[in-house]
């Protein structure tokens, strides 16, 4: 394999050809507290450093310290967009070491709650996704359209951002009379902003030539960066937790992965379309497969003086942006040994960026950092 | 997944096996085997992806810990390395150029936990961490209380709220109060 890095050409600053700026930590346009060190010539990037470190709050550290139910309200903050897949995985993983096996009717509930988390974070990422290229209103129309799925959120678990709704050994309360209703409303309104984005965005003369193209990743890449989820699917390679490693109920859900093969960053925006319209089937097939009654939570030690086994796992789940991976050391005691979290975007945001920036122009750089779907907060943990 | 193990027995004489899950499985080889023993997961066992690096401070045994988590598309498996290495002058070898997205988690653990990767490109650059002049703060005995009471201005404390006391006051008053009665006469001795 040739080298993916030239870590030997330099670019003499005094030269007058070349200029040197800082895009974030604030800026309109990048995802987050997250700053990208630039090296110009003219309109065109030759050089890129990707900085992060403005929202590190030491979450793996403080785990240490806390015991397993206090980590809870941690790590759900560690992704904002999508907290969910993070609280699955802390409590599925501390399930896993100490022997907890959770009641058939929680699993369909946290799959549930999954999902809509993947539909809310994927409409939030086309509205970003628009609007990183100057179509300001769809991102507007998708932050609206979310807020009713934060709605269901709040009905279903009493927080509309950070839920804290799975528990060890199930979730918290059972669903409320008439949710389904509820929520299938809302998911005919999505249907119908998803149909409106295909005319405006994906139809869109000015999206089409500006994505079409920006930001290849060849399919070579993909094992070398550790590529996963949306971003691997749309340079062709068929990977998806769900499918290939099925936890909760997804291996009794009928649904198959949407692949693309040109690996820009339009059809990474296409691919999140169907994921997003693949969520919503899934809430559907959820709600209607799903035991109708049945206990939501089953009996765990005392929370307050829980000592979990010595051992560790690798436990992962797909969320919105990618493979998420959780893993857990214990040893014995009541607190967590060590806790790492690999966001899924980590692998994306940092080194991938940085490669691929190369040569894109100053004014793409925002749309192609929302296609790799950058999290700092995840990152940084 | 099991003619595999045999396989790593016989090469590197991986100890500690645990089959976690029927897709998961981790082993401990020695810190001079440990690159061609992940060069030889990805040349010939297919385990191309490397999902993370990460490191474990082990204080009381003066070790770290570093894992190698790889993944397998083709058979859809993974597996977990372990490697022991001593705690003072921590240094493991660098796979960056195994793997081009090794450099960041190398770089990380550098920061973090204060192990060398010598020749990795970037390793010295601030992660997270700007003007550090600290020991890393993810070993075990960097004090984070202590750290920022001497580097923030002074503050009364904070409101204490411990959880166990919390519910021991509320559920069980009278047993808390004998327990807080002794507590205070063993300390005033």
């Amino acid at each position: 394999m040739k080298p993916i890095w030239n870590d030997t050409q330099e670019y003499d600053l005094k030269s007058g050809k070349y200029v040197k700026i800082w895009q974030g930590p604030q800026h309109p346009g990048v995802t987050g507290n997250m700053s990208l060190e630039l090296l110009l010539e003219g309109d065109e990037i030759k050089w890129l450093k990707t900085h992060v470190g403005y929202l590190h709050r030491g979450f793996e550290k403080l785990m240490e310290r806390r015991k397993f139910i206090n980590c809870f309200p941690i790590v759900c903050r560690i992704c904002v967009p999508e907290p969910d897949t993070n609280e699955y995985l802390f409590a599925a993983a501390t399930e896993e070491l100490s022997g907890i096996e959770i009641p058939e009717r929680a699993k369909w509930i946290r799959a549930l709650n999954l999902e809509m988390a993947r539909l809310a974070a994927t409409i939030m990422g086309l509205g970003g996704q628009a609007a990183s290229f100057g179509l300001g209103t769809i991102g507007q129309w998708a932050v609206a359209h979310r807020d009713f799925l934060l709605d269901s959120f709040e009905e279903l678990t009493g927080g509309r951002i950070y839920h804290m709704y799975m528990i060890p050994g199930g979730v918290r309360y059972d669903i409320p009379e008439g949710f389904a209703g509820r929520l299938e409303k809302t998911l005919v309104k999505i249907e119908k902003l998803i149909s409106d984005i295909d005319k405006v965005m994906f139809n869109n003369a000015v999206f089409k030539s500006r994505a079409k193209g920006l930001g290849i990743i060849p399919k070579d890449w993909i094992e070398p960066f550790g590529i996963t989820g949306t971003t691997a699917r749309g340079s062709g390679v068929n990977y998806d937790v769900r499918k290939d490693h099925p936890y909760l109920v997804y291996d009794r859900l009928d649904f198959e992965v949407n692949v693309g093969t040109d690996g820009d960053v339009y059809e990474r925006s296409l691919i999140r379309k169907e994921e997003s319209l693949l969520s919503i089937r899934l809430i559907r097939q959820i709600l209607s497969k799903m035991p109708k009654t049945g206990p939501v939570r089953t009996f765990i030690p005392d929370i307050l003086h829980w000592k979990i086994p010595a051992g560790e796992t690798y436990l992962k789940a797909e969320s919105g942006r990618g493979e998420y991976g959780y893993y857990m050391v214990t040893d014995g005691s009541e607190y967590p040994r060590r806790v790492h979290v690999k966001g899924a975007s980590y692998t994306h945001a940092m080194a991938l960026l940085e490669k691929l920036g190369e040569g894109v122009t100053n004014a793409d750089i925002f749309g192609l950092m929302v296609s790799l779907q950058t999290c700092p907060p995840e990152i940084e943990r | 997944m099991k003619e595999m193990i045999d396989r790593i027995k016989q090469k590197f004489n991986a100890k500690d096996i645990n089959q976690q899950k029927a897709t998961l499985v981790f082993f401990t080889v020695e810190k001079k085997d440990l690159e061609g023993c992940v060069l030889y997961m990805k040349e010939f066992e297919g385990y191309g992806n490397l999902t993370m690096i990460t490191a474990i401070d082990w204080i009381e045994k003066n070790q770290f810990q570093l894992t190698y988590h790889l993944h397998n598309y083709t058979n859809r498996t993974d597996v977990s390395i372990r490697t022991y290495i001593e705690r003072e002058k921590p240094s493991m070898v660098s796979i960056h150029n195994l793997w081009a997205g090794a450099r960041v988690f190398q770089r990380e653990i550098k920061e973090l936990f204060g192990i060398d990767f010598p020749g990795c490109p970037r390793v010295n650059d601030n992660f997270v961490l700007e003007g550090w002049d600290n020991i890393p703060p993810m070993r075990r005995d960097f004090d984070t209380k202590k750290y920022s009471e001497e580097t923030y201005f002074p503050r009364p404390g904070r409101y204490k709220k411990d959880n166990v006391q919390f519910m021991e006051e509320n559920l069980y008053p009278v047993e808390a109060e004998v327990k807080k009665s002794i507590a205070d006469t063993v300390k005033k001795k």
